[in-house]
Formats: C-alpha cells, sequence, structure tokens
C-alpha cells in the first residue's frame, strides 16, 4: 500500500507537554510544533496523487528531465497551460496543453519535438502534474 | 427513513489494471487467481465473449488467442492500493461508510440533506472516477437489501448511467422487484434458491410477498429479514466497523505438483506464519487449526487425493510456532506418499479476542512470545514478506507462485512506478 507517510517518528517526541514540571523549562517549549512533512507540501489528496518517472526529453524546456519524478494530482480539472499527464495512442505522455489557432494541443517543450492537436486520434487526460523532483546530486 | 447507497467499482480488478495500461481499454481483460489457475475478475469485453468466473486458464487458450485477450496474474498490491484510495474517496464524502470488500461499500446518507440525492451519487461517482480512474455504479435504497438490488440494476442498465435510486419511488421498486430473480437477492445463497423455487418463489417480488409465518418457519429470522429488507424495512444498520472474522486462512496452488514430503512440509509451514501473522493483524488468538492438502483436480491419469485434519490448539493462540507445531502434528498424520500434491491451506478457526477467553486456573495465560512475533511481523512489514522466517521454512522453494503476467507494482514500490515516455 502506498503509506504517504510511512510511519510518525517515535523516537523523538517533538510534542512534548509543558506541564512537566521537572527540570528547566526550556523557552522553546511552546514552540515546538512536530517536523515539517514533505508530504504534506507536495500531496494535497493522498487518494488522487500518484508518481510516475519521466523518461525522455521532450519537456526538458519545461524544466522535466530524464529520469525525474513526476507528481501527478488527478483531482486537478486540467486548464489551459497545465502541464498534464496523457493518453496518446494507448499510452501515457507528459505534454503541456495549448491553444494554438482556436485549436487545443498537447505542445512539447521541446522545439525538435512536435505538438499534437487533440482530436486527432485517440486522445484523454489522465492527470495534472504539480510538481516535479529532480536530483541535482547522485551520491 | 434510513437511506443506503451501495457503491460497487466496475470489473474492479480489470480497472485497475486499466489505470496504468491504457491500451487495455477496450480490449478484453481476464485476471487469474494466484498461480495463474482460474479466471477470478473480466472486463464486460471478455464477459461478453462468454467467458465464465472460476474457469481454468488452460480452457481458454484458444480463445484468447483468437480474441486477443489481455491476460493478467493478479496483483493484489495494485488492487489493495487503489481500493483504499476509492474507499477513502467515498468515506470522506459520506456520512457514514461501511467497507464491505475490496470493491464495495455502503454508505449511510441518512443525515446527508442534499436537494437532490441522485444528482449527488452522481456527482460522487463522477469524483471517484476522476481522482481515482475506477468508474462505480452505486444504488439508493432504504435498507441494504435494497440498496445492493438497485446497484445491479444501476450496473445492467445503460439509461441509468450508473446510478439508481429508489428512495420516494415504490413503483420502480416494484419493476425491479419483479424483474429480479430469488438467486441475485442478497443473503440469498444458491441451496436456498432452489428451495425457495421448489416451493414456486422465483422472484424478488414473489419473495417480498410470501406470508412472514412460512419465511420464518423455513428460513428462520435472518430469512424473515431479508424479506423485510425488501418491503422497505430496514433490519440490518451500517456497521461502522466490520466484525472481526470467524476464520482466516491462508490457502495457495503450488506451481507444480510435489511429490516430496520435505518440500510440502515447507510450504504448509510457510502458510502457517502468513495465517498466523494475518492473525496477529486483527489483534485475535484461534482456538483450533486445520490443514488440507490435494491434488490438482483437473489433472488426467493421475491418482486424485484431498486429505485434511484439524486439531484443536492447547490455549488459544496467535503464536506462529504454537500453531506450526500443531500443524506439523497433523502434517505428519494425514501425510501420504505417493500422490502429486497441487494445493494446500491452513485455516484457523474459533477465533476470539485474548480478553475474551476465561483462563483455566491451571493456565499460564498467554503472553504467546509477544515480542518475538511483533519483531518478526515487524521486519516483515518493513523488508518484505518472508524477510523473517521460521527456522524451517525455506525460500524459492518449487511451491511458490507462479505469475507469469503480473503487472508492476505501480502505486507501492519506488522501483516500479509507471515510466511515462515524453514523446
Amino acid at each position: 500500500m502506498l503509506r504517504l507517510v510511512n510511519s510518525p517518528p517515535k523516537l523523538e517526541t517533538l510534542l512534548f507537554s509543558t506541564h512537566v514540571s521537572a527540570g528547566f523549562p526550556s523557552p522553546a517549549d511552546d514552540h515546538i510544533e512536530g517536523k515539517l512533512d514533505l508530504n504534506e507540501h507536495l500531496v494535497r489528496r493522498p487518494a488522487a496523487t500518484f508518481f510516475v518517472r519521466a523518461s525522455g526529453e521532450s519537456m526538458r524546456d519545461a524544466g522535466i528531465f530524464n529520469g525525474d519524478l513526476l507528481i501527478i494530482d488527478r483531482s486537478v480539472t486540467p486548464q489551459l497551460g497545465d502541464i498534464v499527464l496523457a493518453i496518446l495512442d494507448g499510452e501515457l505522455t507528459v505534454k503541456r496543453l495549448k491553444k494554438a489557432d482556436g485549436v487545443w494541443h498537447l505542445a512539447a517543450e521541446n522545439k525538435n519535438y512536435p505538438s499534437i492537436p487533440i482530436g486527432e486520434g485517440d486522445c484523454a487526460f489522465w492527470g495534472v502534474v504539480t510538481y516535479t523532483i529532480h536530483q541535482h546530486c547522485g551520491r | 427513513m434510513a437511506i443506503f447507497a451501495l457503491v460497487d467499482c466496475n470489473n474492479f480488478y480489470a480497472s485497475c489494471e486499466r489505470l496504468f495500461q491504457p491500451h487495455l481499454r477496450g480490449r478484453p481483460v481476464v485476471i487469474l487467481s494466484n498461480n495463474d489457475g482460474c479466471v477470478i475478475a473480466r472486463s464486460d469485453e471478455a464477459k461478453s465473449l462468454g467467458i465464465l468466473m472460476g474457469t481454468p486458464a488452460f480452457k481458454i487458450r484458444q480463445l484468447i488467442k483468437a480474441h486477443d485477450i489481455a491476460v493478467c496474474s493478479s496483483n493484489y498490491a495494485l488492487y489493495g492500493d487503489i481500493s483504499e484510495r476509492v474507499m477513502r474517496v467515498l468515506g470522506e464524502s459520506a456520512p457514514n461508510q461501511e467497507i464491505y470488500s475490496i470493491d464495495e461499500c455502503f454508505l449511510d446518507l441518512d443525515r446527508l440533506s442534499v436537494p437532490n440525492l441522485t444528482q449527488w451519487c452522481r456527482n460522487l461517482r463522477h469524483q471517484t472516477m476522476q481522482w481515482t480512474g475506477i468508474p462505480v455504479s452505486i444504488g439508493i435504497g432504504p435498507t441494504k437489501t435494497l440498496a445492493k438490488l438497485a446497484n445491479r440494476l444501476a450496473k445492467k442498465s445503460v439509461r441509468e448511467s450508473g446510478v439508481l435510486n429508489f428512495m420516494d419511488d415504490p413503483i420502480r421498486i416494484d419493476t425491479a422487484l419483479r424483474e429480479t430473480s430469488i438467486g441475485d437477492v442478497w443473503g440469498i445463497g444458491r441451496r436456498w434458491t432452489q428451495k425457495l423455487e421448489e416451493r414456486g418463489i422465483h422472484t424478488a417480488h414473489d419473495f417480498a410477498n410470501a406470508p412472514d409465518a412460512w419465511v420464518r418457519q423455513c428460513m428462520g429470522v435472518v430469512g424473515l429479514r431479508t424479506v423485510h429488507e425488501l418491503r422497505g424495512i430496514a433490519c440490518h444498520a451500517l456497521a461502522d466497523q466490520p466484525a472481526p472474522k470467524q476464520t482466516t486462512c491462508y490457502t495457495r496452488t503450488f506451481g507444480t505438483a510435489i511429490y516430496d514430503k520435505m518440500q510440502i512440509q515447507d510450504a504448509v509451514t510457510c502458510f502457517t506464519e502468513q495465517a498466523a501473522a494475518k492473525l496477529r493483524k486483527t489483534g485475535q488468538v484461534a482456538g483450533a487449526v486445520q490443514l488440507f492438502i490435494q491434488t490438482d483436480p483437473f489433472a488426467r491419469n493421475v491418482p486424485k487425493k484431498s486429505v485434511s485434519g484439524l486439531t484443536t490448539l492447547d490455549r488459544p493462540t496467535s503464536n506462529t510456532r504454537a500453531i506450526a507445531t500443531a500443524v506439523t502434528q497433523i502434517f505428519d498424520r494425514i501425510w501420504q506418499d505417493g500422490y502429486g500434491w497441487r494445493k494446500a491451506g491452513v485455516h484457523l478457526f474459533d477465533l476470539s479476542a485474548p480478553d475474551q477467553i476465561a483462563p483455566s486456573l491451571l493456565d499460564v495465560i498467554e503472553t504467546p512470545n509477544d515480542s518475538l512475533m511483533k519483531a518478526v511481523d515487524h521486519i516483515n512489514t518493513r523488508y518484505g514478506r518472508g524477510a523473517a522466517r521460521m527456522g524451517f521454512a525455506s525460500k524459492n522453494a518449487a511451491w511458490q507462485m507462479q505469475q507469469a503476467h503480473v503487472s508492476p507494482r505501480f502505486t507501492t514500490k519506488w522501483a516500479e512506478i509507471p515510466a511515462v515516455r515524453m514523446m
């Protein structure tokens, strides 16, 4: 199962109470609220959020590189300008949703790749790409 | 008046397989049981080709080729995760939810005051589809039995577009009861279907109009409840928590027929570990254990055999070692040389919560090596099933599952998330 918060940090008791009278009262007591959880930041609706791995160069100019991790939120309804995961001819692919001369396009972000007008062939939306996670240091 | 909705995923396993494999859309899809034995799920296209549930895979080999049917091994890691997502979307929308199986749940919509219930359910259906990619059907009725019946018709009828509402519509209920055969009523099994049909009751409508006294006499209070529910009188409430299961089991078919006693014993021990871990997960203990082994019922020209044994445990326990000792005793007792064994199963019975047991005077109240078992469960949760095993079980044995067509665990393993080609 996908558990977005794997296990709460049990070893570090961060949410302690200030009622403990023994010892020296820390001035930080009132301010410790818990650790920052990236899931909270990146995954707004866990039931609708999926992860996929990008492969290829066609979205390079949008900052999506080969091997990047993409976060997809299906609960977001696609709008003009969104980067979307779409089904093209039975395959999942990533494109930007654009409009040119009144026609919607699934556009690549790399001049070496074509834009595909929507309506030609089999096309459907899968979800909206909300974040890209790119690794800068491989060690 | 109570308002129940039954939400059921359409062809759930096939829908899960299609989610990340769009090329399977529109194509007939079948899902095979563990070990690729029998058909356990079908897409609509596969259903209309006449493939029945439970058909052994080898019997439809020709059909698979002729119609380009996609064959998938069951991928419970995927189905379980998608199920959790669907249930979450539904559970967060409704005031109260009872998860009934991996792909259905009841919703209690009594306290939900919306102007148009049918429209609300249509929106919920749309939201579930958008968020999770899984199509669902919704039946709404004043009782759980009628909600279930409405769901069945919603799924069958194109006109209802996935939502059928019985509330405040007695004419529609009446028509539906007349169109539903008695065997398709919730809670009426095959045995009762036959008996009721012998007595002239063929439809849900016949049953709903049978005299109370007669039903009570034939079928007891359980049958009477079903009759009342068909008449719109709610007898079953929404269970907030699923009732503790009365039995748990672990049954698998081996990859090939096995003749060797040691190998089977290995498998049986492994199954015992799994069954005991399941039991610990629900916080229960078992009072009895049953073991069965059997040969391939479909094999030709080989001797067929099925043997089983049951024993009660000295005291109710969930400890793997205590249960495995009992299973080994049964195994030694029922083992027979000369057969190609193909299937084995461990069933745990007489389940209870540890605090429900009255200890006898001489009993040491069991804290069954709790820390050891907890450590084993913890390791297996963290590092994968089978990472920590009892000393006598072996790895990569011949009995392990055959899963030739299993799809990746798209949503539960980082190494297996879908790759998206940017063309």
